[in-house]
């Protein structure tokens, strides 16, 4: 689960880390207040920045100053609202700016292959960081946490001193130690803070450097969301397909797609094999969904109502290998959602595997306009030639 | 030969009393598993599957009772990490945890503690291994299979049984099938099992089934390329067709610079010589086209 930047901040600032003031407002008013406040306690200026779960808002022309609280009205009028990437902004995020001396990137986050916590970090921040991986890994400093004793402090200076942050060499542990405990105490697979930046402040006795956490991104492991009740208020209903919500109520696993034949199938790799064939012989599938094992019929029934809430479905294509799914459930699920169903779509269905002939029967016996498919080649052809004929 | 899993294996279940362990310890025994024991907290003494099989409280006493030298693990997801623990403690050798959704941090600290002991841990969030005519850990159908000498390799499940379907009713059999699941952080990497194959006389081909994400199959194929050059190997990679960004996301194209998309995946293979079918049924044939003789 992936956070907002106002989530992901609570995250970094609750750990002591040295996150600047924030707040989160909704209405161009709310926002024109708060800039107001920031620039009465001596800001200069405020950043306006949406609130969306998708990169390049930036760019998208998301993320703007303000020098006054009008302006900030302004800017954030023109932001709330806006379309990114097809996700409307509701929220924006108003900070005061910072006075950034130096920009780093700085992130916590699983490594695969590795099998541990990698700390990464560069000195050039505020870019794109996978693009830097791509085009100059050298520019990226490594550091591996021990799986079981954690990141060590030596290591944490190693990061600091090949930052170049020498002169910050308390605050850059902290900040290193911080991210790694953070990635452990949420069960978080990333924690990347970008950018990490050395900014001046007025203090009591002139200017002072520091380092300052000014964005963040965490990225939450949804195995571990049981053991975090708190984590679940933190999810964005806002910019989730409504869809996507009753799949995950249901236990499904459902991604809603462009194309028109829609897609049932368990098991994730076949789901996506299945995909891949609909696309080879010509179609276009309209989602990914994985029923998952030992789905009941009950929950293939609901996994067929969500088909057919997408309109541009022509056809249905039911590829189940029965291992822990059985097919004989599959098959009655099917019957059952097929007589309750507000709209008759094609449906082509291939049931191999476990209690495979009694699906075989339960479907026959059923009367119903079910098409069977012995071959998962031989479905996908099926589904594709009834999509089509459906669309002419 | 084979690897893992064979006739002489002797299977702890943890967990038989479960329904899911219950119905799985149930069809490895009549696939021919010799299963040993069983282990439930609480019901030491009782036994399963009708009376087949001794149920103990904890693994040690299981070990020391009927000499399990395997085990699999059905136990639920916030009590798996502790389960592989236990059977790593009461000296078990190979461990496979069937188990879905544990946290990955907790693999973590887990994964390094059986390599410390010098233990093999396949999944979690595994189907499993099958060795044909032998025995069968997990849950992959029974019925599919054919012995043969054939490896295959796969971070899937049902797509697994998709293509040890069409490999047998080709008549390809297979010397042992495992899948080591698709988790982030898991016990045998592709490579781990590849190694095994490698060393068995009796595998002379095998069949690799990848998926979108991580570097794995590009880490097996340069492996493959270096290590089993002469072996003959076909692979299949699922997800060509997906939306980018959803299953790898941003925490792993970050590290490695590559967004673990189909197309690098099929180019590593390719590279090494490795053929990638774009179907699972072009598999069988492919097999045959890079010297496996049918039955």
């Amino acid at each position: 689960m992936k956070l907002q930047e106002h989530h992901a901040k609570t995250l970094l600032a609750r750990a002591g880390l040295p996150v600047p003031p924030w707040s989160v407002a909704a209405t161009p008013a709310d926002v024109g207040a708060q800039a107001e406040r920031y620039l009465a306690d001596g800001a200069t200026a405020v950043v306006v920045k949406a609130q969306v779960l998708v990169g390049g808002r930036g760019k998208a022309g998301g993320v703007r100053l303000a020098h006054s609280a009008d302006e900030a009205q302004t800017v954030a009028a023109a932001i709330l609202g806006m379309d990114i990437k097809g996700i409307t902004v509701r929220r924006v995020l108003v900070a005061p700016a910072a006075d950034i001396i130096r920009e780093l990137y700085l992130a916590a986050v699983l490594d695969r292959a590795e099998q541990r916590i990698l700390l990464m970090g560069s000195a050039q921040g505020g870019i794109d960081i996978e693009t830097l991986a791509q085009e100059d890994p050298a520019a990226i400093v490594r550091v591996h946490a021990h799986p079981q004793l954690g990141l060590q402090p030596f290591q944490a200076r190693q990061m600091a001193f090949a930052l170049g942050l020498a002169a910050h060499l308390g605050e850059a542990v902290a900040i290193c130690q911080g991210l790694c405990d953070i990635m452990l105490a949420e069960d978080a697979d990333l924690v990347e803070v970008n950018p990490l930046a050395l900014v001046s402040e007025v203090g009591p006795e002139g200017p002072v450097e520091r380092l300052a956490l000014l964005d963040a991104k965490v990225t939450l492991d949804d195995s571990a969301l049981a053991r975090h009740p708190g984590h679940e208020t933190m999810r964005d209903l806002d910019e989730e397909d409504p869809a996507d919500v009753a799949a995950r109520a249901a236990g499904l696993s459902f991604i809603r797609l462009e194309g028109d034949i829609g897609c049932m199938v368990n098991g994730a790799g076949l789901a996506m094999t299945t995909m891949d064939l609909v696309k080879r012989a010509g179609g276009e599938p309209a989602n990914f969904l994985d029923i998952g094992g030992g789905a009941r019929s009950d929950k293939v029934a609901e996994a067929m109502r969500l088909i057919l809430t997408d309109p541009s479905v022509r056809a249905i294509l039911v590829n189940i290998f029965g291992g822990i799914a059985r097919g004989d459930e599959v098959a009655r699920g099917l019957v059952e959602a097929r007589a309750r169903q507000a709209r008759s779509v094609p449906l082509v269905v291939r049931i191999v595997g476990t209690n495979a002939d009694m699906a075989a029967d339960i479907l026959r016996d059923a009367g119903s306009d079910i098409i069977a498919a012995r071959t998962l080649d031989e479905a996908v052809e099926r589904a594709v030639a009834l999509a089509r004929q459906a669309a002419a | 030969m084979s690897i893992l899993v064979d006739r002489s294996t002797r299977l702890l279940v943890q967990g038989i009393t479960g329904r899911e362990g219950g119905f799985h310890a149930q069809q490895m025994l009549d696939f021919g598993t010799t299963i040993v024991a069983g282990v439930t907290p609480g019901r030491g003494g009782q036994s399963a599957l009708g009376g087949a099989v001794p149920v103990f409280d904890t693994c040690a006493a299981a070990v020391a009772a009927s000499g399990a030298d395997c085990s699999v693990i059905f136990v639920p997801a916030p009590a798996a990490p502790d389960a592989i623990l236990e059977a790593l403690d009461a000296g078990i050798g190979t461990i496979f945890c069937i188990t879905e959704h544990i946290p990955a941090l907790d693999m973590l600290k887990v994964v390094a503690e059986v390599k410390a002991r010098g233990a093999r841990l396949v999944g979690p969030n595994c189907p499993g291994a099958t060795t044909p005519g032998q025995a069968k850990v997990g849950i992959i159908p029974g019925s599919i299979h054919r012995p043969g000498r054939v490896g295959l390799v796969s971070r899937s499940g049902t797509l697994t049984y998709e293509v040890v379907q069409a490999m047998s009713d080709a008549g390809i059999g297979q010397s042992t099938c495992v899948g080591i699941g698709g988790d982030p952080i898991s016990g045998s990497s592709f490579v781990d099992i590849l190694e095994l194959f490698r060393d068995d006389p009796e595998t002379e081909g095998v069949v690799l089934i990848g998926e979108i994400g991580g570097g794995a199959e590009e880490a097996a194929a340069a492996w493959k390329a270096e290590h089993m050059p002469d072996v003959p190997m076909v692979a299949f990679i699922a997800g060509r067709t997906a939306p980018p960004g959803r299953r790898m996301g941003h925490a792993g194209a970050i590290i490695s610079g590559s967004g673990g998309t189909a197309e690098a995946k099929i180019g590593a293979l390719e590279t090494a010589g490795i053929r990638v079918a774009t179907s699972p049924s072009q598999i069988p044939g492919m097999l045959i086209e890079a010297g496996i003789d049918p039955d």
